[in-house]
C-alpha cells in the first residue's frame, strides 16, 4: 500500500491499475491472522483428537477414537451438567431479560440510555472479580445470608447455598444476563409501536397481541440472546469451580484439567471438538425450532 | 413470523384514531407497576456484586481472605500493588490490551473497509471466518490455540516454523489480536453502513485524489466507529481470563494472576484493582458518551 501510495497518480489510471488489488491488500493481514490463529489450530486440535502420544514423546496421527471413547465414558456426567446448568442459566436470563428488555424499549423514556449504561456495567469490572464477588456475597456467613440467619431468622444457622449447583446456575445467569438482554432489547427497540395498536384495534386482547405480534417480531432478538447465554454458560468453568462443588463440574473444568494439568492432548482435544460440534448441532436444531432459518443471516 | 408480515397491510386499513384512547384497565395498571418494579429489582441484582466488590475493597479482613467484613480500612487503596506478582501482572494487562487494541483495530478496520466497498469473489466465506470466533466457546479457541502452539514444538512442525512453545506474552498477544479482529470489523461496518458515499464524490470532483480524500474525509467521519471498536477490543482484552488461562504459561495478566492466587488467599489489593478498573472505564464510557452528545448538537 504505501509503495503504491507514494506515486500515486490521480483519477481512473490509478483505480485501473490497484483499483482491483485494493479490498485484497486490505482483507490480507486479517484473514491471514484468522486462518493462521483460528482455522488451523481448530485443524490441529482435530488431529491431536486422533493422535496417540505426549507431550514428551509427542504425538503421531494413529486415527484412534480412543480419545473419543474415554471422553464420552469417564465425561458423560461433566457433558450431561454442561448442558443442563447451561440451558437453566439460559432460561432464566429470557425469564429476567425480557421483562427488563420490553421494560427499557417501551417504558425507558428518558431513562432508556441511563438503564441500558447500567446492564452493560458489569462487563467493566473483570468476569473473575464478579464470580468471586458472588462467593462472598452467597458465603455462609457474607452478607447476604447471614442478615437472613441471624438477623430475620428466615434462614436455619445451618444454610449454606455456596457450592451447591444453585449457587453456580446463579452465578452463570448473573455473568451472561447483560447477553441476553442486549440483543432482546435490540429486537423489541424496532417493533414499530403501531403494529401493536393496530392488532388492539382489531380486537385483539392484549395478551393476544402480545402472543401474535411482539413475541414474533422479538423472536431474532431471543434466539440470538439464547446463543450468546447458551454457548458461553456452557463451556464456562469459573462458577462450577468458584460456585459449585466437584459434583457439579462441568465439560470446561475437564478440558481445562486434560490440557493444562494432565497433558493429556488427545482428550482434551476431543473433548473440546465435542463441544463445539454439540454448540452447532443445538444451534442448527434452536434455528429449526424457531422456524427462522432467515435469522442467522 | 407469518403473522407480522401481513401486519403492516392491516395498519394502513386500521382506524388509527381510536388506537392510542383506550387506555387504563386493571391490567394496564398491572402492566404499569409491575414491570418497573421487575426492572429495578433486576438491575439490583445486576449491582449487587459491583456494589460488594467496592464496599469489600474498603475491608481489613481477619484472615487472609477477604470474604467476610470485618472493619473499615484504607490499607488496600494506600497500598494498590502490595503483593508479589500483581503489579507485574497489572502491567502484562495492560501492555497485551493496549498492543492487541492497536494491531486489532488496523487490521479490523481495513477488512471493515474492504467488505462494505468492495465486490469481491468469497464474500460469504470470510463473513463466515469472521463470524465464527464470535459464535465459538472461549474455552474452545483457548484449547484450540494451545494445541497449535505445543505442535509449532513439536515434529513434524518444530524447526520448520517458528516455535511458539513454552506460551507466554507473545502468545497471548496473538489470541487477543485473534478474538479481538472480529468485534472491530463488526463495530466499523455497522459504522460504515450509514456512510454517505456523495462525499467523497465531492471531495475528487473538487480534485482530491484517492488517498486524500479518505485521510481528510472518510476517515475523520468514521473515526468516531473506529474509536468504539478499540473500546471494545480493549475491554474485552483486558477481562478476559478463559483464553488467556490456556495460552499464558508461567506469564501472568491480572485476571490470572486473581486465578491463581484465589485458592490460598484473597487479598483486599484484588477488590481495590477491580474498583480502579471499573470507575476508570465508567469515566471514559461516561467521557466519551457526554463529547458525542455534544457534538451531535452542534451538528
Amino acid at each position: 500500500m504505501t509503495a503504491a501510495n507514494a506515486h500515486a497518480p490521480t483519477g481512473p489510471t490509478f483505480r485501473a491499475r490497484f483499483g482491483r488489488t485494493v479490498p485484497y491488500l486490505l482483507l490480507l493481514p486479517g484473514l491471514l491472522w484468522l486462518v493462521i490463529f483460528y482455522v488451523i489450530p481448530a485443524i490441529q486440535m482435530f488431529t491431536y483428537s486422533i493422535s496417540t502420544g505426549t507431550l514428551e514423546t509427542g504425538f503421531t496421527m494413529t486415527f484412534s477414537a480412543d480419545a473419543y471413547v474415554t471422553a464420552i465414558d469417564r465425561f458423560g456426567k461433566q457433558f450431561l451438567n454442561s448442558i443442563i446448568y447451561g440451558g437453566v442459566a439460559t432460561l432464566l436470563t429470557l425469564a429476567i431479560g425480557f421483562p427488563v428488555a420490553y421494560t427499557i424499549a417501551f417504558r425507558g423514556g428518558r431513562y432508556k440510555n441511563l438503564i441500558l449504561f447500567l446492564v452493560i456495567a458489569p462487563f467493566f469490572t473483570s468476569f473473575l472479580i464478579r464470580t468471586i464477588s458472588w462467593k462472598i456475597l452467597l458465603g455462609p456467613e457474607g452478607p447476604l445470608i447471614a442478615p437472613l440467619k441471624h438477623t430475620l431468622h428466615v434462614l436455619p444457622g445451618s444454610f449454606d447455598v455456596l457450592n451447591t449447583p444453585i449457587a453456580q446456575v446463579a452465578g452463570l445467569t448473573y455473568n451472561f444476563l447483560p447477553f441476553m438482554i442486549l440483543p432482546l432489547y435490540v429486537a423489541l427497540e424496532k417493533i414499530d409501536i403501531r403494529l401493536i395498536e393496530a392488532a388492539e384495534d382489531l380486537y385483539a386482547n392484549r395478551a393476544a397481541a402480545f402472543r401474535r405480534v411482539t413475541l414474533p417480531l422479538a423472536l431474532p432478538g431471543v434466539f440470538a440472546g439464547s446463543l450468546l447465554t447458551f454457548i458461553p454458560s456452557m463451556g464456562d468453568y469459573i462458577n462450577a469451580e468458584l460456585l459449585g462443588n466437584p459434583g457439579s463440574r462441568m465439560i470446561g473444568n475437564v478440558i481445562q484439567n486434560r490440557l493444562l494439568v494432565q497433558n493429556d492432548y488427545p482428550v482434551g482435544s476431543a473433548l473440546s471438538f465435542m463441544l463445539m460440534a454439540a454448540i452447532l448441532v443445538a444451534v442448527a436444531v434452536y434455528a429449526r425450532l424457531l422456524g427462522t432459518e432467515q435469522l442467522t443471516g | 413470523m407469518a403473522d407480522a408480515s401481513t401486519l403492516p397491510a392491516t395498519v394502513s386499513t386500521a382506524p388509527m384514531a381510536v388506537a392510542t384512547q383506550r387506555k387504563g384497565g386493571f391490567r394496564h395498571g398491572l402492566q404499569h407497576r409491575i414491570l418497573p418494579v421487575f426492572t429495578t429489582l433486576a438491575i439490583i441484582y445486576l449491582m449487587i456484586p459491583i456494589a460488594v466488590m467496592i464496599v469489600f475493597s474498603f475491608n481489613k479482613p481477619d484472615g487472609k481472605f477477604n470474604y467476610i467484613w470485618n472493619t473499615f480500612s484504607l490499607d488496600g487503596w494506600a497500598h494498590p500493588f502490595d503483593w508479589p506478582g500483581l503489579g507485574e501482572a497489572v502491567q502484562v494487562s495492560l501492555a497485551i490490551a493496549v498492543l492487541s487494541t492497536i494491531i486489532a483495530t488496523i487490521i479490523g478496520t481495513m477488512m471493515g473497509l474492504a467488505l462494505t466497498r468492495y465486490n469481491f469473489r468469497g464474500r460469504g466465506a470470510l463473513n463466515g471466518i469472521i463470524f465464527l470466533p464470535m459464535a465459538t466457546p472461549e474455552i474452545v479457541m483457548g484449547a484450540s490455540l494451545l494445541t497449535l502452539f505445543v505442535a509449532t514444538a513439536l515434529p513434524p512442525l518444530a524447526g520448520n516454523v517458528p516455535t511458539l512453545y513454552p506460551t507466554g506474552f507473545l502468545t497471548i498477544l496473538i489470541a487477543h489480536v485473534m478474538f479481538n479482529i472480529s468485534y472491530v470489523v463488526v463495530t466499523v461496518k455497522a459504522r460504515l453502513s450509514g456512510f454517505d458515499r456523495r462525499l467523497e464524490e465531492a471531495a475528487m470532483d473538487l480534485g482530491a485524489n484517492e488517498i486524500m480524500t479518505f485521510w481528510k474525509v472518510t476517515f475523520p467521519l468514521i473515526l468516531p466507529g473506529i474509536m468504539a471498536a478499540a473500546l471494545l477490543a480493549f475491554s474485552l482484552s483486558i477481562d478476559d481470563f478463559v483464553i488467556t488461562n490456556f495460552v499464558s504459561g508461567t506469564t501472568n495478566t491480572f485476571p490470572i494472576w486473581v486465578y491463581s492466587i484465589q485458592r490460598n488467599a484473597l487479598p483486599v489489593q484484588i477488590n481495590v484493582i477491580g474498583s480502579i478498573i471499573f470507575l476508570g472505564a465508567v469515566a471514559l464510557v461516561g467521557a466519551t458518551t457526554l463529547r458525542s452528545g455534544r457534538a451531535a448538537r452542534i451538528r
